[in-house]
């Protein structure tokens, strides 16, 4: 069954923020529609009164006490991998 | 000093240089050596120019009294998606290519506060995509048995740098198969712990609920020891669990298989399973059984939903977690990009290769509006039924055995122009993870010249009795070593 073209992987890369070229949207469209096809094998399965799983081993709502604690992490160590810099903010080009 | 000291037990190595015996350094350059005469193998990334000088220290400490740990001068390699201090950090990635971490994994600061020295980065498939180490950024691992082949994936650099002596004991991150499959495919031990045994803090997620950090060595009792000093809860990572009261050490040196509940998949040995591997499997079994084990089949009839599950939930969950590659904070930025959307859409179409693309797209589909229910949501029910099935086989048995992989280490480039060829590698793995349950990878023999890896798996937390029937299995069938 192929439900995967090209512009729905454009509309899927487009949400995911990635520029696919034409070429590789059309690639990527023969291997999700694949992958797709392949995982679609669970629709078949009765889960009509199966809960879905939140947290494997079972843990919830794991809190600590709301307290400011010392970060060893300097400004400048947290901002040497920013490929932008200026004044010790991270620089972003324009939005519009 | 001979790299033959490599391979001792780790326990061993770091008795003989708390008492000056063996020197942290000879061992650490032994190590070094070692990578250099073996590099085309390509298992290492990087080498950490800090190890000789650590190494020196624990030596003028130990030779004043001062220096004690339970791994004193032991040389490890991690895979390069834990962030460490001295070295970069790329997860294999162009992505990540020039970052250096600010800050270090919870489990580095661990082991090296037991004196264990970090000596490299161990390559991977790029994020620890993969199942073959050839999705790398960098360029594949082989694999120490035979060139050709690959090493198994995504921890395939450790998995080749424990095989090939380079270290005494790696770290792997292991999501659907990447620390047993590699373990497998490369004749080392490799555990999985339980889901939230380890902490994540620091490694670099792929898919959250599923992600775990285990240890890959020469030996279970290697790896246990290792796994005791990681193990436990880090107040950095909120979904680690209360570890065992007792160590995970094995510590009555005779373990033996009499009466151990072993219950064999019947699934994972029905079909599409390579003859040679199967029989190797086949005849392991049996000799637990002659051995005392008490033996049976056990059917875990949704098993075979394992991969089309995993093929769902951990391609959303990527999506999720790459999302913070944007070319603003960290990472690869576009230079030609004139305004905001553009850095996103180029530095993330140029930083991630192909697989890491594949998944985040899927994901993102998968997740889009009027999709959810049909694909997340039902994935995680199923995910329900096979964690509830696995439950029910662990009030019967202590261990359930099958193969790691339907076959042993493939060709390079054989699977490569095929992404779903080469998810069918973690067939017989993922399901482990999609139920939060521990395994390990153990070498049992050769088919068609190559390790053949007995996957045991235990419910969650139950991990001293796994590792006990571990090193059970290993005293039958003693080690690999491979001639490189």
């Amino acid at each position: 069954m192929s439900r995967i073209g090209t512009s729905e992987v454009k509309r899927v890369a487009a949400l995911a923020h990635i520029g696919l070229s034409d070429e590789e949207a059309a690639r990527m469209a023969v291997e999700l529609d694949r992958i797709v096809g392949f995982v679609e094998q669970l629709q078949d399965v009765d889960t009509a009164k199966v809960p879905a799983t939140s947290q494997v081993t079972g843990l919830a709502d794991v809190t600590r006490l709301d307290e400011v604690r010392p970060c060893a992490i300097g400004q400048d160590a947290l901002l040497a991998n920013a490929p932008r810099r200026q004044d010790g903010y991270i620089k972003v080009r324009r939005v519009l | 000093m001979k790299s033959d000291a490599i391979t001792r037990p780790i326990a061993e190595l770091a008795e003989d240089v708390r008492s000056g015996k063996l020197k942290a350094a000879e061992l650490v350059q032994a190590c070094l050596d070692r990578i250099e005469a073996t590099k085309q193998y390509h298992a290492v990334l990087e080498i950490n120019p800090q190890a000789l000088e650590r190494a020196h220290e624990i030596d003028r400490r130990a030779g004043q009294g001062r220096s004690d740990g339970r791994l004193l001068g032991v040389p490890f390699i991690a895979k390069d998606n834990f962030l460490t201090r001295h070295t970069h950090t790329t997860a294999a990635s162009a992505m990540l290519k020039p970052f250096r971490a600010p800050y270090q994994a919870t489990v580095i600061d661990k082991l090296e506060a037991e004196g264990a020295v970090m000596i490299a980065k161990a390559n991977l498939d790029a994020f620890a995509h993969g199942s073959s180490t050839e999705n790398s950024d960098f360029g594949p691992t082989k694999n120490p048995w035979d060139k050709t082949k690959v090493p198994g994936g995504s921890s395939g650099g450790s998995a080749a740098a424990v095989a090939l002596a380079q270290c005494s004991f790696a770290l792997g991150t292991d999501t659907g198969s990447s620390i047993r499959l590699p373990a497998s495919f490369c004749g080392v031990v490799g555990v999985k712990p339980t889901y939230g045994l380890v902490s994540r803090y620091g490694v670099i997620a792929m898919g959250s609920s599923f992600d775990v950090v285990g240890p890959l060595a020469r030996t279970v009792e290697d790896a246990a020891l290792v796994l005791d000093v990681m193990a436990g809860r880090d107040p950095l990572d909120a979904t680690t669990i209360e570890r065992d009261a007792q160590t995970y050490e094995l510590t009555d040196q005779k373990s033996n298989v009499k009466g151990l509940k072993v219950g064999v998949i019947k699934e994972y040995l029905a079909e599409g399973v390579d003859p040679e591997v199967k029989a190797a499997i086949e005849a392991q079994i049996d000799s637990l059984a002659a051995a005392g084990a008490k033996v049976s089949e056990v059917s875990l009839p949704s098993v075979g939903l394992g991969l089309a599950c995993y093929y769902i939930l951990v391609p959303a969950e990527i999506s999720s977690n790459l999302a913070r590659y944007d070319g603003v904070k960290y990472g690869h930025s576009a230079p030609a990009a004139k305004t905001l959307a553009e850095t996103y859409d180029l530095s993330r179409n140029q930083g991630f290769g192909a697989e890491a693309k594949r998944r985040i797209l899927t994901g993102t589909y998968v997740l889009s509006s009027g999709y959810y229910d049909a694909y997340y949501k039902q994935a995680q029910k199923v995910r329900t039924l096979l964690t509830r099935e696995f439950k029910a086989a662990f009030e019967r048995f202590d261990v359930l055995v099958a193969p790691n992989a339907p076959t042993v280490a493939f060709p390079l480039g054989q699977k490569a122009q095929d992404p779903l060829a080469m998810y069918l590698c973690d067939v017989m793995q993922v399901a482990v993870n999609l139920a939060g349950a521990c395994a390990l990878s153990l070498p049992i023999g050769l088919a068609h010249g190559l390790p053949v890896g007995l996957q045991l798996i235990g419910p969650q937390r139950g991990e001293r009795t796994l590792l006990k029937a571990g090193a059970a299995v290993e005293g039958m069938v003693g080690r690999l070593e491979v001639a490189v």
